[in-house]
C-alpha cells in the first residue's frame, strides 16, 4: 500500500463530494430535513385531546374537577348536555373521548373518595386511547389529593400511585426519537452514499480507468472508506448539535463514548455499502438494494420506532443482524441515561462483529477485474 | 524483442444458453516499438483482447505474456508499465484537467520532481494548457478524449493499449489525437496496440490484425493486406445526381463485394480480380478503370468471403411523390444557453427525399439544432417548419411526422426486440392491425427475426442500430433524423446502414443526418458545415470540396475540406474576439 496513491484517491473523492451537490444533499440536507420533521412534526405524545364532558348534576365539586381538566395541557374539554349528544360527537370524530360524571358524583366523592367517573374512549387509535386513559386517571388522582389537602379532609382514595418517570421525566417522545434518528441518518450516509458512489464509478467508466493503474484493491476500498467516514462523523456532529441545542435533548453520557460508538457503527454501515457496491454496478439497483437491506431495517427493526420486545420471535432474532439495533440502544442510553456500561458493552460487541463481517466480505468480494 | 506474446488464448462469457465465445484459440506476437491496429466487425472480440492484455480480465485457457509479465499472476506489476484507454474513458468530470492528471500521476506513484514537467509536456501536446483549471465535464468531446489520452500517457507507459480512442470525435480532434499517438511511437519508442473502426487509422499502422468472431482472420502490414486485393478495385465515373441510385444497383450485382460513392464517381470492389460486367443503365457509364486497392477493400473482401452480409435495401413504403416540396425549413434560427449562443443565425431548407447532412466539430451546435428540429428544445428566435407545420406553434403535430434515431439509440435494454418494436408502435399510436403489419415489416426488412426474442441491451452494436432505425420508422415518418447513427459501428455495418437510408430517401423519406465519418458525407445530397454555432458552408459535397481546391491540393477529400474550412473559421473568429 502506497500513501501517495491512497492520498490521491481520497483527495479525488473529497473534490467530487465538494463539487457534486447531490452527495452533499444526501449527507447534510437530508439529515437536517429528517431531524426537523421528526423534531417538530412527528410526536408520539397526546396533547390537547378533545374530550366531551357530560355532567348529570353540576355542583361545586364537579366544577372544581372540570376546572382541573381545563388547566391541564393535555385536554381540550367541551361541554355536552346529554350522553347521547356526546356519543354523537365521538361518532363524528369531534372528540376522542367522553367523560361522564353521574348524579351521585358529589355524594360518593365526599363519602368514600371512590366516586365512579365513566370514561368512554374512541379505541380506533389504540395507542392514543391508552394514553388518554392514563392521563385522565392521573388528573383524577391529582385533583383528589388537592381537594383533600385544600379542605383538610382525609379522602379515602383507593390507591394513590406515586408515578416517577426515569430518564425522560418530561415524557417527551422527541427526546427518545431523535437519538434513534441519528442512527438512521448514519445508515443513510454510510451505506446508501457509499453504495451509490462506487456504482457511479462503474457507470461512468471511471472504475475501468482506475483498475488498469497499479493501485491495489485495499487502496481503492480505503479511498472510499476514509472520506465517507469523515463525512459521516461530520453528519453525526451536526445531528448531535441540533439535538442538544435546537431540540433540547439532554446528552447525559460522555461525548467521547458517543464518538467512539458512532465510529464503530459508521464503519459497519460503510462496510455494508461497500458490499452492495461490489455486487451491483448500477446506481439504481445499488440504491434499491441499499434502501431495502439497510435503511428500511434500520427504520423498522432497530427499535427506533417500534419496540423490539413486542415483535414476533422470528423478527426478534432477525433484528440481531441489523447493526442499527445496537446503535439505537446505545444512543438512547447515552443521550437519556448516561454511560451505562452494561448496555454499551454488549451492544458495541454486536456492532464490532457485524463490522468485521461486512468489511471482510467487501475485501473478499472486491476484485480488480471486470469479470 | 516481443512486447506481447499470446498463445492459444480463449475467453467465453456467460453460461448455458447465454454462453458466448469472445476469443477462440488466439495466438499472436507483437514486436516492441511497433504500432498495431486491431480491426474487425462489432463483437469480433477486440475489446476483450485488449482487456485481457491489460490484466483486467482472466483468460479461460492459453498463455498471455505482456512485457515479460505472465498474466494474470503479475497483473499489478504490468499495470505500472502500461497505459490502457478504455472505449469510454471515464474521466472524473467534477475534477479539473489538472486534478485528473494529478490523480493518475499519483496512482502511478510518479516522483514529485518529474511531475510538473510531464504535465507541461502533455498539456502542450494536447493543447489543453489554457483549460488546465476547467472541470473535465465542461470540455468538448474531442478535448475529453485528449485528456483521457494524456492521463493514460502520464507515467509514461512502455505499452499503450487504446480501445477505439477516436470514436465519436470530429476530424480535427481525431487528427490531433492521432498525432499524439504517433509521436509516442516515433520519439518515445512506445509499443502501441489500438482498436479502430477507421480504416485510414489502421492504414497508418505497421501491422494490422483482422479479428472476426473471436479469431484472427488475417494479419500483416496494411500494404500487404491491401495487395491481396490488388486488381479487385475499380472506379466508374458518373454524374453526381444519379450516384446513389447507381450505387444501389451496383451493390446488387452478385460478384460485387462493395460499391461506394466517392467524389464524382463510384468505387467498386470485386470478389475476384475481374472487371464488373455492367448492363443496362450501368453499361452506359463506360468501362470501369482499375485503381490501386487499399486496406478497406481487404477488410470488406475478407469478411465477405466469410459469408456475405445482407445488402438488401428496404422495400419502399408509399409516399406522396412531390419531389420539390420543402419538408424542412429553418430560418434565422438562434438558441442561447444563458448568454452563450449555441446556434447563431442558421438557415437552410431540405426538400422531400433529400439526404441532408449536418457536419461540424464537437460542440459546433449540430445536436442543438437537431433537438430544436425534433421539437425537443424550443428555439430562442427564428422559424422552424417541419412538413409545413410550424414547430413553434404545434410541436406535437410536428413530431408525428418525424422519426428520430439518437446517438445512444434510446432503446429499452431490458425489453426484447419484439417488445421494443411493439412499444414504439403503440407510442406512435398505431392501431393494432397496422401495428402488427409494421412490426412484421421491421423484423423482415431489417433482418431482426433472428434476434426477435433477445433483449435489446445484449444485441451487437450493429443490430442495436438496426433496431433503433426500425423503431423510428414504425409510424412511417416523412422525415427521419439520424444523430451520429454510425458512431463506433464497423465499416460493413455502416455500408448496410447507408444502403437502407438510401432506399428510404429514394422512396421519398427526407433524411437529416449528423456524422463524424467524412466519407459518409459523400452520401448526402446537400450538407451544411457548422462551426461555433454558425453555418460555414452549404451545398453539395462537390461544391464544398471545390471551396478548398488549391494547386497543391487538386482533389481535396471531404475531410480536407472539413479541416481547412473549420480551422480557417476558428482562427478568424479568434482574431475577431
Amino acid at each position: 500500500m502506497k500513501w501517495v496513491r491512497l492520498k490521491a484517491l481520497m483527495r479525488k473523492e473529497v473534490l467530487e463530494i465538494i463539487r457534486d451537490p447531490s452527495s452533499i444533499a444526501i449527507a447534510f440536507v437530508l439529515p437536517v430535513f429528517l431531524l426537523l420533521i421528526f423534531g417538530y412534526g412527528v410526536s408520539l405524545d397526546a396533547r390537547r385531546i378533545a374530550i366531551a364532558e357530560v355532567v348529570d348534576h353540576p355542583t361545586q365539586l364537579t366544577a372544581s374537577f372540570l376546572a382541573e381538566l381545563e388547566r391541564s395541557p393535555w385536554f381540550r374539554p367541551r361541554r355536552y348536555l346529554s350522553r347521547a349528544e356526546a356519543e354523537q360527537a365521538i361518532m363524528r370524530g369531534d372528540v376522542d373521548a367522553m367523560l361522564w360524571l353521574r348524579s351521585d358524583f358529589t355524594r360518593l366523592t365526599l363519602s368514600s373518595g371512590a366516586a365512579p367517573i365513566q370514561l368512554a374512549v374512541n379505541g380506533v387509535n389504540a395507542n392514543q386511547a391508552r394514553i388518554i386513559e392514563n392521563y385522565i386517571n392521573g388528573t383524577w388522582l391529582l385533583w383528589l389529593q388537592q381537594e383533600a389537602t385544600g379542605q383538610g379532609v382525609h379522602l379515602a382514595a383507593p390507591v394513590v400511585a406515586d408515578v416517577r418517570v426515569w430518564f425522560n421525566p418530561a415524557l417527551r417522545s422527541r427526546d427518545y426519537l431523535i437519538p434513534g434518528l441519528i442512527a438512521i441518518i448514519m445508515t443513510l450516509i454510510g451505506a446508501l452514499l457509499t453504495a451509490l458512489v462506487v456504482a457511479r464509478e462503474w457507470e461512468r467508466g471511471t472504475m475501468e480507468g482506475i483498475m488498469v493503474t497499479p493501485v491495489s484493491k485495499v487502496e481503492i476500498l480505503l479511498g472510499k472508506l476514509v472520506p465517507y467516514f469523515v463525512m459521516g462523523m461530520g453528519g453525526v456532529t451536526l445531528s448531535t448539535l441540533m439535538a442538544v441545542f435546537l431540540f433540547g435533548v439532554p446528552l447525559r453520557g460522555s461525548l467521547l463514548l458517543l464518538l467512539g460508538t458512532t465510529a464503530l457503527f459508521l464503519l459497519t454501515a460503510l462496510g455494508m455499502g461497500l458490499v452492495i457496491s461490489v455486487l451491483t454496478r448500477n446506481q439504481f439497483v445499488a440504491a434499491m438494494v441499499a434502501i431495502v437491506t439497510t435503511f428500511l431495517p434500520a427504520f423498522i427493526l432497530s427499535g427506533f420506532l417500534f419496540d423490539i420486545r413486542s415483535m414476533p420471535p422470528i423478527i426478534r432474532v432477525l433484528t440481531h443482524i441489523v447493526a442499527a439495533r445496537y446503535y439505537v440502544t446505545i444512543l438512547q442510553s447515552l443521550f437519556l441515561a448516561g454511560d451505562v456500561w452494561p448496555v454499551i458493552l454488549p451492544n458495541s460487541l454486536g456492532m464490532a462483529i457485524l463490522c468485521t463481517f461486512f468489511l471482510s466480505i467487501a475485501l473478499l468480494l472486491f476484485r480488480k477485474r471486470l469479470d | 524483442m516481443d512486447a506481447i506474446v499470446v498463445s492459444n488464448l480463449s475467453k467465453t462469457f456467460g453460461k448455458g444458453e447465454l454462453r458466448r465465445v469472445a476469443l477462440r484459440d488466439i495466438s499472436l506476437t507483437l514486436a516492441a516499438g511497433t504500432m498495431t491496429a486491431l480491426i474487425g466487425p462489432d463483437g469480433a472480440g477486440k475489446t476483450t483482447l485488449l482487456r485481457l492484455l491489460a490484466g483486467i480480465l482472466t483468460a479461460d485457457a492459453g498463455q498471455v505474456c505482456v512485457l515479460g509479465h505472465t498474466l494474470p499472476q503479475q497483473a499489478l506489476a504490468l499495470q505500472s508499465r502500461i497505459g490502457y484507454m478504455p472505449q469510454r474513458f471515464g474521466l472524473y468530470e467534477d475534477l479539473t484537467v489538472e486534478e485528473n492528471l494529478e490523480l493518475f500521476a499519483s496512482l502511478h506513484n510518479m516522483p514529485a520532481a518529474t511531475r510538473e514537467s510531464r504535465y507541461a509536456e502533455l498539456l502542450t501536446m494536447t493543447a489543453l494548457g489554457p483549460f488546465r483549471k476547467r472541470q473535465a465535464g465542461q470540455l468538448s468531446g474531442g478535448m475529453k478524449q485528449k485528456l483521457g489520452l494524456a492521463c493514460t500517457l502520464i507515467h509514461p507507459p512502455e505499452l499503450l493499449l487504446l480501445d477505439e480512442a477516436s470514436v465519436g470525435v470530429d476530424p480535427i480532434s481525431r487528427r490531433e489525437l492521432w498525432s499524439i499517438i504517433h509521436r509516442q511511437v516515433v520519439s518515445e519508442k512506445v509499443t502501441v496496440l489500438l482498436s479502430t473502426a477507421y480504416m485510414d487509422e489502421a492504414e497508418r499502422c505497421d501491422h494490422v490484425l483482422l479479428l472476426h468472431e473471436g479469431e484472427i482472420l488475417a494479419q500483416g502490414s496494411p500494404a500487404e493486406l491491401a495487395s491481396r486485393f490488388a486488381g479487385h478495385a475499380f472506379r466508374l465515373r458518373a454524374a453526381a445526381a444519379s450516384l446513389r441510385h447507381l450505387q444501389a444497383q451496383l451493390a446488387q450485382l452478385p460478384a460485387v463485394v462493395d460499391a461506394a460513392i466517392q467524389g464524382d464517381g463510384l468505387r467498386i470492389v470485386m470478389q475476384k480480380a475481374e472487371a464488373p460486367v455492367l448492363e443496362g443503365e450501368l453499361a452506359a457509364l463506360g468501362t470501369p478503370e482499375v485503381i490501386p486497392s487499399r486496406l478497406e477493400d481487404a477488410f470488406v473482401g475478407l469478411l465477405f468471403s466469410r459469408g456475405p452480409r445482407s445488402r438488401a435495401p428496404l422495400s419502399p413504403h408509399a409516399q406522396a411523390a412531390d419531389a420539390d416540396e420543402v419538408m424542412v425549413e429553418v430560418k434565422d434560427l438562434y438558441r442561447y444557453f444563458g448568454s452563450f449562443a449555441a446556434v447563431k443565425d442558421v438557415s437552410f431548407s431540405v426538400r422531400r427525399g433529400e439526404i441532408f447532412g449536418l457536419l461540424g466539430a464537437n460542440g459546433a451546435g449540430k445536436s442543438t439544432t437537431f433537438r430544436m428540429l425534433c421539437g425537443l428544445l424550443p428555439a430562442s428566435s427564428g422559424s422552424l417548419c417541419i412538413a409545413k407545420v410550424d414547430l413553434r406553434k404545434a410541436t406535437a403535430a410536428g413530431r408525428a411526422k418525424i422519426g428520430y434515431v439518437s446517438q445512444k439509440f434510446s432503446l429499452y435494454g431490458a425489453l426484447s426486440v419484439q417488445q421494443n418494436l411493439s412499444f414504439f408502435a403503440s407510442a406512435y399510436g398505431l392501431a393494432s392491425e397496422r401495428r402488427k403489419l409494421r412490426i412484421a415489416w421491421a423484423l423482415e426488412e431489417l433482418e431482426l427475426k433472428r434476434y426477435a426474442t433477445m433483449n435489446a441491451g445484449s444485441l451487437p452494436l450493429g443490430y442495436k442500430q438496426r433496431l433503433a432505425l426500425a423503431c423510428a420508422l414504425m409510424h412511417e415518418p416523412s422525415i427521419l433524423f439520424l444523430d451520429e447513427p454510425t458512431s463506433g459501428v464497423d465499416p460493413l455495418a455502416r455500408r448496410e446502414f447507408w444502403a437502407r437510408v438510401n432506399s428510404l430517401a429514394e422512396s421519398g423519406t427526407t433524411c437529416l443526418v449528423t456524422t463524424h465519418f467524412m466519407e459518409e458525407a459523400e452520401y448526402c445530397d446537400r450538407l451544411v458545415l457548422m462551426s461555433l454555432g454558425e453555418v460555414l458552408a452549404q451545398g453539395t459535397p462537390a461544391e464544398i470540396k471545390e471551396r478548398v481546391r488549391r494547386p497543391d491540393l487538386p482533389t481535396p477529400s471531404m475531410e480536407d475540406a472539413f479541416i481547412a474550412l473549420i480551422e480557417e473559421h476558428e482562427q478568424s473568429s479568434r482574431r475577431a474576439s
